[in-house]
């Protein structure tokens, strides 16, 4: 048995004179073309896509709610909207922004970069890949289905208890929001398996832990938090659902249940949460800066540490936002000093940052603008959030604007100008066409002046009291201008926003050609062609420094990575798995072929939760066989994977 | 011309040295009347002025770092030279170093704010229980002798210059407890009682409002506190152990017809009204303001309120009620007696 | 697997804390747990046969490991039917509950935790049931038989599981965390 398939010694190829390995690779990588290739592939480039298409649709819908509940509020006392239509709005806003956007943008550039940035041919378990993406959509289709038959949730995106009780809210609005979003965790949990396995498994030869691309670290972290978060958040909803549909006394007051037991749960998932949806943006641009400074990140290791901190300390303060609920003050002060402390890790990054342009020499290119924006953005969320942290003062801030304003420089500067500063970036390696610079500095300055006049106004409204969630406000409460400032700015930003899908459009009918590298970057991603083959990697790349590409270049670096010469394997889609530390290949791995499975397995599990928020009880029973099915045919051990006896020689 | 007065509200809003924020910035808790804010009020400004300085700092290195020498135009393709690994870790020592110093200092500035407001300076002599519905108000004022218990709704009197303390009780859903001229909030949570205190320093009204979102008319669920001295504070407290006088002529018609429909939902001290749905009404024309503070209280939008609230706060729980015009207009007159 | 085991392990462990966290409120007398603190009748015994089930899976493990496919099957076989067992004493121990799902808090918790955990012994009844049938038609062998693991390791976790929410609902009562 020693000369298993799988402990096998693979042949050393050369991929430039060799391109024939390309061709074979291509024929047994590619996905079939037509609808059956599209339901059934497994590519996690083509994944990737899809979740950053997907929610940058949802980014526009949230959107064009926003705009409209800012008219509402643009002036007092104004009627474009009736409480109920607001309180949907709002409520539908922060769940599509917070849920349906924030996460899935990031799991959709990390699905498309991450095996290239690692050198790898693909995601460790392809077929998750392709089942959280299905969730994820389906999910988002169910939350929407109820929004627009006028059943959208109606509690804003944390649904305090007892207002989401059957007692107070008796539509079937809070149903399709449990059980949507139990639906949408499943998905998140499926994604961030993957990334975890794949950060440990997949890294090209060479890449020990103290060489992973940026990048992968924002994403890790995250990923991993979410393991231990999301379970938190979807008991909580499926016990929120039992209480209002089987008559159970979880959080309502006269069965004996506690409402402070839903924020518990919903925090201890909710602040870890928040951390989630940043930390892979900031890798992004802990990624992308240095490229347009001309030098490697300042303080690496120490910005990597900072990361993993962020998301331990996350774990810690779940507290603070419930500073008023009247819980013991020694108790409170502990969590008011921890999400004081918490701003540490975070000024470790912008003080890297800084300093990565300090001595580099910036190209001022629209990527860099965005990110150079970021910064201050990140900073002014993070000195609101500061201010929150403190006991005292939160008592007054809580349930203002002024939250509003921190949240918004917090998912907006943190996650939205990272991501389209990453747009530009990484929008080459998606197409091969670059995206139009003039517009893309139009694009930044209209973003960048619109945000800050629409959201910082927000502060100084809250400081004013105005509260949050308020569908309409009196004359004479001095927010009038405020308002009507935060509105236009509002549409401003929206115009921008507007520019970057026009440009997006423009650049990827008639782009410039981009080639392989046009940035200069140093990462793995651009040692491939743009956009790139399905396999990847005609040759696996091995690696011996952080940059790999700038290694001729760079000064007292090392010269020993390759990209053109590397292990060659080509018996089926095959992939090699590394050590997680110090990424010695150990073994070769049997990836699967494209399948319809994880399609079918999505569909039944919507199914199943469709039967359940209608009581269509048949319908339920229907989707979770379906779904054990799909389940048994999945998990099916196969030869040609290497999970059964047979495959014992190659 | 009200731009102006709203960019004088900006310098109010930053430097809270309002004429009488009280009138036209009626919730801006940068000016402070009350012992709790008085306390914080400094840490909340110290807080504002570190944060403004961090950003100024932060933002003139970014803009120093990309200016200090000529940038390069990205073109497409080029090999660029690059710089070597390394350098820069003092940036981050001495950033987080400096920043580090600023947080424990904010968290020991924060704790001893903590120790001066959790507990009144003196035990409280007025004790209130404040009970949140959707969407209005209920007080009761306890006293040891519960001979001179009495409630009221909407609008809280209080003693100027003594702590008073609040029973917070959560009626329906989670409510928030909010006057931030004086002080914090703190939530009434259903199944659980808070406490709470505040303690005015002048006379004078001082706006309320529910700072937990709860449902259509959370806009709409605002309150009155009114300090007043000692002396006022008495008289006002024996008034409303009174009860209304007898109604006559027109006035009396509306008694019964308010009992009638009203009286399941609204109490009125001393008659067959007794309601406990709806808040208490017993001395109705002694208050500044109608329907949780929505309202100023006179004739014409008692008349608007009673005729048709759902006009007024769609979603509440007061329906429009099927009455003639004389039949309201004698409700009102009723009303009107309520002193 | 590993990862399904730390995110469900998660799960569990907010299910516990929603336990005490609604433990620990006030409660009228006898209320919680209501009826009294539960009875080791069934419990007692049922954790036996859920930690034997373990044995006998892990017994097949080793068996794998040294080429032996009778014990694999054998091993498994045994454990499924195991875990049989234990989901139909489960069942009888619920029947008997005087309370039913809505009566109290503590009936929502029982049922909801207990059901969590019958469902997971459940799925996990099914994977023993078809790597059984998989070890049956010889698919496993010394060198081949991750799937084997895999399972395993989803067992053995239900099982430590099971004794975690044993000794919150059985145990902690009898110590006094109750009204």
């Amino acid at each position: 048995m020693s000369a298993s398939e799988y402990e096998r010694t693979p042949g050393i190829g050369d991929s430039v004179r060799h391109p024939e390995i390309g061709e074979r690779l291509k024929r047994l990588w590619e996905s079939e073309p037509g609808l059956r290739g599209w339901l059934t592939t497994v590519d996690h480039k083509k994944i990737g896509l899809r979740y950053i298409v997907t929610a940058f649709a949802f980014l526009v819908i949230g959107g064009i709610e926003a705009l409209i509940f800012r008219l509402q509020l643009s002036w007092p006392n104004r009627h474009v909207l009736t409480p109920e239509q607001y309180d949907q709005l709002f409520s539908t806003h922060g769940m599509t922004m917070i849920f349906l956007y924030a996460l899935p943008i990031l799991s959709g550039f990390s699905n498309y970069l991450w095996p290239l940035v690692l050198g790898a041919r693909d995601m460790a378990l392809p077929r998750l890949n392709a089942l959280s993406y299905w969730i994820y959509l389906f999910s988002g289709i169910f939350l929407y289905a109820a929004f627009i038959a006028g059943f959208g949730p109606n509690d804003g995106w944390f649904n305090y208890v007892p207002y989401a009780a059957r007692a107070f809210n008796g539509g079937p609005n809070i149903d399709f929001y449990s059980l949507g979003m139990v639906l949408f965790g499943m998905s998140t949990t499926v994604g961030a398996i993957n990334f975890v396995v794949t950060f440990l498994r997949m890294r090209a030869p060479g890449m020990s832990i103290n060489r992973v691309p940026m990048i992968t670290w924002g994403t890790v972290t995250a990923n991993a938090g979410n393991l231990f978060a999301v379970p938190s958040v979807s008991l909580a909803f499926f016990m929120l659902w039992l209480d209002r549909n089987a008559g159970t006394h979880f959080f309502d007051v006269p069965g004996g249940g506690q409402p402070l037991l839903w924020q518990h749960l919903f925090w201890m998932f909710g602040h870890p949460w928040v951390y989630a949806i940043v930390l892979p943006a900031m890798g992004m641009v802990s990624e992308a800066l240095p490229v347009f400074c001309r030098r490697p990140l300042v303080g690496y290791t120490a910005v990597a540490l900072a990361t993993v901190a962020t998301m331990v300390l996350g774990f810690g303060v779940w507290v603070h936002h419930m500073f008023a609920t009247g819980l013991p003050p020694i108790a409170l002060s502990f969590f008011s000093a921890a999400s004081i402390i918490i701003v540490v890790p975070s000024a470790v990054g912008v003080f890297a940052w800084i300093a990565t342009i300090w001595l580099g020499k910036p190209v001022f290119a629209t990527p860099f603008l965005f990110f150079a924006g970021f910064i201050l953005l990140f900073t002014m969320g993070g000195v609101s959030g500061y201010m929150t942290g403190s006991l005292p003062v939160d008592w007054q801030l809580t349930d203002t604007y002024f939250v509003v304003a921190h949240l918004h420089y917090v998912l907006i500067g943190i996650n939205v100008f990272p991501v389209v500063g990453a747009t530009y970036y990484w929008f080459p390696k998606f197409t091969g066409k670059l995206m139009d610079e003039r517009l893309g500095r139009w694009n930044f300055w209209t973003m960048f002046l619109g945000f800050n006049l629409g959201f910082f106004p927000m502060h100084v409204s809250g400081l004013l009291g105005m509260p949050r969630r308020i569908y309409t406000y009196a004359d004479g409460m001095g927010w009038d201008w405020l308002n009507l400032i935060t509105t236009v700015g509002g549409f401003v930003f929206a115009t921008g926003v507007l520019l970057f899908l026009i440009n997006v459009v423009i650049s990827h009918r008639r782009g410039r050609p981009a080639g392989d590298n046009p940035w200069d970057s140093p990462s793995l991603e651009w040692a491939t062609t743009s956009p790139p083959p399905p396999y990847n990697f005609a040759v696996i790349p091995t690696v011996a420094s952080r940059y790999p590409l700038w290694e001729d270049r760079m000064p007292r670096s090392v010269r020993e990575s390759a990209t053109e010469a590397g292990l060659v394997l080509d018996h089926g889609r095959e992939a090699v798995g590394t050590g997680p530390l110090d990424a010695q290949p150990d073994i070769i791995l049997k990836m699967p072929s494209d399948t319809i499975v994880p399609f079918v397995l999505a569909l039944m599990l919507t199914v199943l939760f469709v039967g359940l928020v209608l009581h269509w009880w048949w319908l339920a029973v229907l989707g979770l066989l379906g779904t054990g099915a799909a389940a048994l045919v999945w998990l099916w051990p196969r030869a040609e994977l290497g999970e059964t006896a047979e495959a014992k020689s190659g | 011309m009200r731009l102006p007065r709203a960019l004088g509200g900006w310098g109010v809003a930053i430097t809270g040295l309002a004429g009488d924020a009280r009138a036209s910035q009626p919730l801006n808790y940068l000016v402070s009347h009350g012992l709790q804010n008085d306390v914080t009020l400094p840490l909340t400004k110290a807080l504002i002025a570190v944060s403004l300085t961090v950003v100024l700092i932060i933002g003139l290195l970014i803009v120093a770092a990309i200016l200090r020498r000529p940038g390069l135009q990205p073109v497409a393709g080029a090999r660029l030279e690059v710089g070597p690994e390394g350098g820069g870790l003092s940036w981050i020592w001495i950033g987080v170093g400096l920043s580090s110093l600023v947080l424990l200092a904010s968290i020991a500035w924060t704790v001893a704010v903590l120790g001066q407001t959790v507990h009144p300076p003196s035990k409280p002599k007025t004790r209130i229980e404040v009970t949140a519905h959707q969407w209005w108000w209920e007080v009761r004022y306890v006293d040891e002798n519960p001979a001179l218990d009495f409630a009221t709704a909407d609008e809280i009197h209080i003693p100027a210059g003594e702590p008073v303390a609040f029973k917070l009780i959560g009626g329906d859903v989670i409510h928030s407890f909010w006057v931030p001229l004086l002080g914090g909030k703190t939530d009434l949570i259903p199944g659980l009682t808070n406490e709470s205190w505040l303690q005015a320093d002048t006379p004078g009204t001082y706006r309320g409002q529910c700072a937990e979102y709860c449902g259509a008319q959370h806009a709409h669920m605002a309150f009155l506190v009114v300090a007043q001295s000692p002396q006022d504070f008495r008289r006002w407290r024996d008034s409303q152990l009174q009860s209304p006088a007898a109604p006559q002529g027109e006035a009396a018609q509306g008694a019964q017809l308010f009992t009638m429909h009203c009286g399941s939902c609204h109490s009125v001290r001393g008659t067959d009204a007794g309601g406990v749905l709806g808040p208490d009404l017993s001395h109705l024309m002694q208050r500044q303001s109608l329907a949780a503070a929505t309202l100023p209280n006179d004739p014409a939008h008692l008349s608007q309120w009673v005729s048709d609230p759902q006009a007024i706060k769609p979603g509440a729980y007061m329906q429009k009620p099927e009455l003639t015009a004389a039949e309201l207009a004698a409700i009102r007159a009723y009303l009107g007696t309520l002193r | 697997m590993i990862f399904v085991v730390f995110t469900e392990g998660a799960l569990f462990a907010y299910l516990l804390f929603s336990y005490y966290y609604l433990a620990v409120q006030p409660h009228t007398p006898g209320s919680f747990p209501e009826g009294g603190p539960p009875e080791f009748t069934l419990a007692a015994p049922n954790t036996i046969i859920l930690l034997l089930s373990s044995a006998a899976v892990a017994w097949a493990q080793f068996g794998i490991e040294h080429g032996s496919k009778w014990r694999l099957v054998w091993g498994l076989g045994a454990g499924t039917l195991l875990g049989i067992v234990f989901l139909a004493v489960q069942y009888f121990e619920w029947a008997e509950k005087k309370f039913s799902l809505p009566s109290s808090t503590y009936s929502a918790l029982y049922f909801v935790v207990t059901g969590f955990h019958m469902a997971h012994v459940l799925l996990g009844v099914l994977m023993l049931a078809a790597l059984t049938l998989w070890s049956a038609l010889g698919y496993f062998n010394r060198f081949r038989y991750a799937h084997v693991h895999i399972g395993a390791l989803y067992w053995h976790f239900v099982d430590v599981v099971w004794l975690a929410v044993f000794f919150t609902f059985y145990v902690t009562p009898h110590l006094g965390l109750s009204a």
